[in-house]
C-alpha cells in the first residue's frame, strides 16, 4: 500500500497543526461558528445530534493491520469503543470531543492516516473497487490512480470551495464494484486501441434529492492526461456550477441544465489548454506510485484447495459462509474474503474496538496485513490462501464476525439516521435491525438470493436507497417517521434509479411491507436463478403494488 | 505590533501584501461617479467596457473590479492595458474567483496586481496566494490582527502544481512544490 | 426553531456545547445542564426572548453552539420534547453500540 515519504509526512503534520490552530482560534473567539464550520468540515468534523462526529479517510478503502489497531485505540481512548464504516469507505467516530480532535489527528498521522476532505464542498476521499489488486477481471489496479487523484486534490487551492461536495470513484474492471455512475466523476480503467491504459470517464452522477446516473463524457482519456482532464472538469464546475441553491449545486445539475454535449465542449476546450502541461503524468511517477501497490509475494499454489474442500464438506455453516463471502482471486489457491459487518440484529457497518483488533490480527496472520473497506459497509481480506479459510472462519466466529450473508437480504446498507444525524428525518438503524431479524433464517435468505436493501434516513441518500434493489427512504410525516419504498435500483454496471412503489409506510408497517415485496418476488420469479432485479425488470411494479396496496 | 501606520481604507478595509500592510493608491470609482482627471482608478467591468470603446485614451492607470460571476475571458484581450484586477469573494465559501485568478495568471499571462476583495479570511489567504493573488483587502478584524501578528497558517508543502509564480519543485516527485 | 406549538406551549432552550458537542439545556439559574428535567421552562414570548438572549450570550462566550427553542410537554415524570428528534437528542441513540457505554432509556 502507499507509504508516506518525508513530504507526505510533513504535509499531514502541517495540516494537523493548522487544524489545531483553527480549533484554538474557534475557542478563543477569533472564528465564529459560521466561519469555523467550513474549516472543520474540510477536516471531517461534523456537529451531530449528540456530539461531534469525526470522519476519517480510508483512501480507496485500503487499511493495514497497524492502522486498524490505531483506529481501535482511538475508539477506546477518545470515543465509546466502536466505529462506523461508511458507504464511502470511511470510518466515523460518533462521540469525540472537539478539544480532543487535534490529538486524534496526531495519532492518525502516526500511522499515515488523516481526515482531510472527508467533508466540505471540496473533492472528497476517492473511492475504488474493494477487490483492487486481487480481482481476476481487473485491467489495472484502480488504487494507483485513486492515490494520484488523492494527492492532487489534497488542499487544492482552486477547488477547496466548490459549489458543493465532489465525489470521485475509480473501478479497475468492467464489472463496476465502485458504483462509479453514482459519483460526480466516475472512472473505469480500460485499454485504448493502441493497448495503452486510460479511463472511460463519467460525469454528473449523484444521489440525494435529485438522483441522476452519470453521463459518459469521454470514452477514453489516456492515462497521462488523468489530472489535466479532472482539472478541466473541476474548473468548469467551479466557475459555472450553481451557487444560488444548495440543492441545485452539485455538478449533476450543471450537466443536466447545460446538457452533456455543451458541458463536454466546454470541458474539452479547457482540457485542450491544460494538457501537455505540468499536470501530465510522467511514466516514472506512475511506476513510483504503482510500486506501492505491487501484489504481495504469493506462493505458487495448486488450483485445488483440498483443506478448504474437506472443511466445506464437513461443516455446512462454513460451506454457506464460503459460498457467500469468498470471491475469486487472480492467483490460483488464493481468494478474497468479505468480513460481514451485518450480523442479524446488528448495526450495519459498526465494529467494536475488539473486533477491529481481531480483524487486524487475522489480517496480519493470514492476509499480508491488508484490509479493505467496501462501500457496502463490510470489510475485506483481499488476499488469503484458500486453505487458511477454515482457521480464518474460526477466528472470525470468536470475534462475532462470521456472518455468511454477503449480497443477501440481511447485508443491508444503512446510514446512521435519526439516531445520530442532524440532517435525518427518520431512524435507519432500527429498521435495518428489524429487517435482519425478520429474515434471520439463513435458509430463507439463501432461498431469496441476491437482494440489496438500502436505507437512508433522509433525502441526502447516504444509505444509497435510490440504488437499492429495495430502497427505503425515511421521511418525517407530521412528526411521525414514515418510510417510502423504491424498487429496481442498482449501483452497478446495470445502474438504475429505483422507482417509488406507492405511498409510504409507518415504522410499524415497513418491515411487513418489505416482506410482502420479497414474498411476491419469490412467488413470481421464473426460476430460483432469476434475481430480484431481473424479475422486477421483467414484470414491472404492478404485481408488487397489487400485493402491497391491493386492487 | 500595533495597527498604527497601516492605511485604513474606506469601511475599515486594510490592504495587505506579503510583508505587511500597504497603502492603497487606487481609487474605486462607482459606475455613476465622474472619473478624476488622472490617477489610478478601479472601475467595474461594465464601466471598463465603455472606456475601452471610447476614443479618448484617458490619463488614468486602470484597474478593473470583477464580480465573482464575471467571465475573465471578457477582458483577456485587454490585460496589457490593465495594471490591477480585483476579484471578489462575496462570501468566503464562494470559490469562483480562485479559478478566475488562475486563468488570469496562467492562461492569459496577467502580470499586474491581483487583489482579493470581499470576505477575505485568514484561512483562505494561502489558497488565494497559490492561485495568483498578491494583494488582499481585509475587513475582518481577527484576520487583520492575525496578519499584523504575523500568524498566517499555511501547509507549506503543495501536492499539486498551480501557478509557476513563487513556487518551485521540491524533491523528485513531479507535482510537489513549495514556496521559492 | 420549531414553528409548531404544543397545546401547553411550553418550550426549552437547547444547544450543543462548543468544547465537546454534548447536548445542553438552559437552566432556571441561567446555567446549562445536560438533564432536560432540570431545564428552564419557557412559557411565553417574553420568556422566550430572555432565554434566547441568554443563549446569544453563551454563544458569545464560546460555551455553546447554535441555541434554539424546542417544544416540550409535561409527562408523568417530568418533561418530554414534542418531536422525536429532540427526544433522541435528550435521551441518546435508541440503539447501537453507544448503549453499551452509556445506558439510556428507551425513547418513547
Amino acid at each position: 500500500m502507499y507509504r508516506y515519504d518525508e513530504f507526505d509526512r510533513a504535509f499531514v503534520e502541517a495540516r494537523v497543526a493548522q487544524f489545531a490552530d483553527q480549533v484554538r482560534r474557534r475557542q478563543a473567539g477569533e472564528l465564529t461558528e459560521e466561519e469555523f464550520k467550513p474549516l472543520r468540515l474540510m477536516n471531517g468534523v461534523y456537529l451531530q445530534l449528540h456530539a461531534y462526529m469525526l470522519r476519517i479517510a480510508i483512501p480507496y478503502g485500503t487499511l493495514s493491520s497497524r492502522q486498524m489497531r490505531t483506529l481501535a485505540h482511538i475508539a477506546r481512548t477518545y470515543d465509546r469503543g466502536y466505529g462506523h464504516f461508511t458507504t464511502r469507505q470511511n470510518l466515523q467516530f460518533n462521540w469525540p470531543r472537539l478539544e480532543d480532535i487535534p490529538e486524534v489527528l496526531k495519532e492518525l498521522a502516526s500511522v499515515e492516516m488523516h481526515a482531510i476532505q472527508t467533508s466540505g464542498n471540496c473533492i472528497r476521499n476517492v473511492t475504488a473497487d474493494h477487490f483492487a489488486g486481487a480481482a481476476a477481471d481487473e485491467v489495472a489496479d484502480p488504487r494507483i490512480y485513486a492515490e494520484i487523484v488523492r494527492q492532487w486534490s489534497s488542499l487544492h487551492p482552486e477547488f477547496s470551495f466548490l459549489p458543493r461536495k465532489f465525489k470521485v470513484a475509480v473501478t479497475g474492471a468492467a464489472t463496476d464494484r465502485a458504483a462509479i455512475r453514482t459519483h460526480d466523476i466516475g472512472m473505469e480503467i480500460r485499454r485504448g486501441d493502441d493497448g495503452g491504459l486510460g479511463f472511460r470517464v463519467f460525469v454528473g452522477g449523484g444521489q440525494g434529492r435529485t438522483p441522476m446516473m452519470a453521463h459518459e463524457i469521454n470514452p477514453f482519456v489516456a492515462e497521462r492526461y488523468l489530472l489535466a482532464y479532472l482539472e478541466a472538469i473541476l474548473r468548469v464546475y467551479n466557475r459555472w456550477g450553481r451557487r444560488d441553491n444548495k440543492y441545485k449545486a452539485r455538478i449533476k445539475i450543471l450537466v443536466h441544465e447545460r446538457g452533456i454535449e455543451s458541458f463536454r465542449t466546454e470541458v474539452e476546450e479547457e482540457f485542450a489548454a491544460l494538457r501537455d502541461g505540468a499536470l501530465d503524468l510522467p511514466a516514472d511517477e506512475r511506476e513510483r506510485i504503482a510500486a506501492y501497490f505491487v501484489p504481495p509475494e504469493f506462493e505458487t499454489l495448486p488450483v485445488e484447495a483440498g483443506r478448504l474442500s474437506r472443511a466445506i464438506a464437513a461443516n455446512r455453516e462454513f460451506g454457506d459462509w464460503i459460498e457467500r463471502n469468498m470471491h475469486p482471486h487472480r492467483m490460483p489457491g488464493y481468494a478474497s474474503v468479505t468480513i460481514s459487518l451485518k450480523p442479524v440484529g446488528g448495526v450495519p457497518g459498526d465494529a467494536t474496538a475488539e473486533q477491529m483488533e481481531a480483524v487486524a490480527d487475522i489480517a496480519e496472520r493470514y492476509a499480508f496485513s491488508e484490509i479493505r473497506v467496501s462501500h457496502e459497509q463490510n470489510l475485506v481480506l483481499p488476499h488469503v490462501r484458500k486453505n487458511d479459510l477454515p482457521e480464518i472462519y474460526g477466528r472470525l466466529q470468536e470475534a462475532g464476525l462470521a456472518t455468511g450473508n454477503v449480497g443477501l437480504i440481511t447485508d443491508i446498507i444503512a446510514c446512521p439516521g435519526l439516531d445520530y444525524c442532524a440532517l435525518a428525518n427518520a431512524r435507519s438503524i432500527p429498521i435495518a435491525q428489524q429487517l435482519s431479524e425478520r429474515f434471520a433464517d439463513p435458509a430463507r435468505q439463501r432461498e431469496v438470493g441476491d437482494l440489496a436493501i438500502k436505507i437512508s434516513g433522509c433525502i441526502n441518500a447516504c444509505g444509497h436507497h435510490h440504488v437499492g434493489h429495495i430502497g427505503i427512504l425515511g421521511v418525517d410525516r407530521k412528526g411521525e417517521e414514515f418510510y417510502q419504498i423504491t424498487l429496481g435500483g442498482s449501483p452497478a454496471e446495470d445502474a438504475a434509479i429505483g422507482e417509488i412503489v406507492g405511498k409510504g409506510f409507518s415504522a410499524g408497517e415497513v418491515v411487513d411491507a418489505v416482506e410482502t415485496i420479497v414474498d411476491t418476488y419469490v412467488a413470481l420469479r421464473q426460476s430460483p436463478d432469476e434475481s430480484f432485479l431481473g424479475a422486477y425488470r421483467r414484470v414491472g411494479e404492478a404485481p408488487f403494488k397489487e400485493a402491497l396496496y391491493g386492487g | 505590533m500595533t495597527m498604527m501606520g497601516t492605511d485604513v481604507l474606506a469601511d475599515g478595509v486594510v490592504l495587505w501584501r506579503r510583508g505587511g500592510f500597504v497603502e492603497d493608491r487606487w481609487a474605486r470609482i462607482g459606475d455613476e461617479d465622474a472619473l478624476p482627471p488622472e490617477g489610478a482608478v478601479i472601475v467595474t467591468l461594465a464601466r471598463w467596457q465603455d472606456l475601452r470603446r471610447s476614443d479618448a485614451p484617458g490619463a488614468w492607470e486602470v484597474g478593473v473590479a470583477l464580480a465573482a460571476g464575471d467571465d475573465v475571458r471578457e477582458i483577456a484581450a485587454d490585460l496589457p492595458r490593465l495594471a490591477l484586477i480585483t476579484l471578489d469573494f462575496p462570501k468566503f465559501t464562494d470559490g469562483r474567483s480562485y479559478s478566475a485568478a488562475r486563468l488570469l495568471r496562467e492562461r492569459y499571462g496577467f502580470a499586474g496586481e491581483l487583489r482579493a476583495t470581499g470576505e477575505v479570511l485568514l484561512d483562505q489567504i494561502p489558497f488565494m496566494r497559490r492561485c495568483g493573488f498578491d494583494s488582499f483587502a481585509i475587513s475582518h478584524e481577527p484576520t487583520r490582527r492575525a496578519l499584523a501578528d504575523g500568524r498566517l497558517t499555511d501547509v507549506p508543502i503543495y501536492l499539486q502544481p498551480v501557478s509557476e509564480r513563487g513556487e518551485v519543485p521540491v524533491g523528485t516527485r513531479p507535482w510537489l512544490r513549495h514556496r521559492a | 426553531m420549531s414553528s409548531r406549538k404544543t397545546k401547553s406551549e411550553l418550550r426549552v432552550l437547547t444547544a450543543n456545547r462548543l468544547g465537546d458537542g454534548r447536548v445542553v439545556y438552559l437552566s432556571e439559574d441561567g446555567g446549562w445542564v445536560s438533564k432536560l428535567d432540570a431545564a428552564r421552562l419557557v412559557r411565553d414570548d417574553a420568556e422566550a426572548e430572555t432565554a434566547e438572549a441568554a443563549g446569544a450570550a453563551a454563544v458569545a462566550d464560546r460555551f455553546v453552539v447554535e441555541p434554539y427553542l424546542i417544544d416540550v410537554e409535561l409527562v408523568e415524570d417530568g418533561v418530554q420534547p414534542a418531536r422525536l428528534r429532540e427526544r433522541i437528542r435528550a435521551q441518546g441513540p435508541t440503539t447501537g453500540h453507544s448503549l453499551d457505554h452509556q445506558p439510556v432509556s428507551e425513547v418513547a
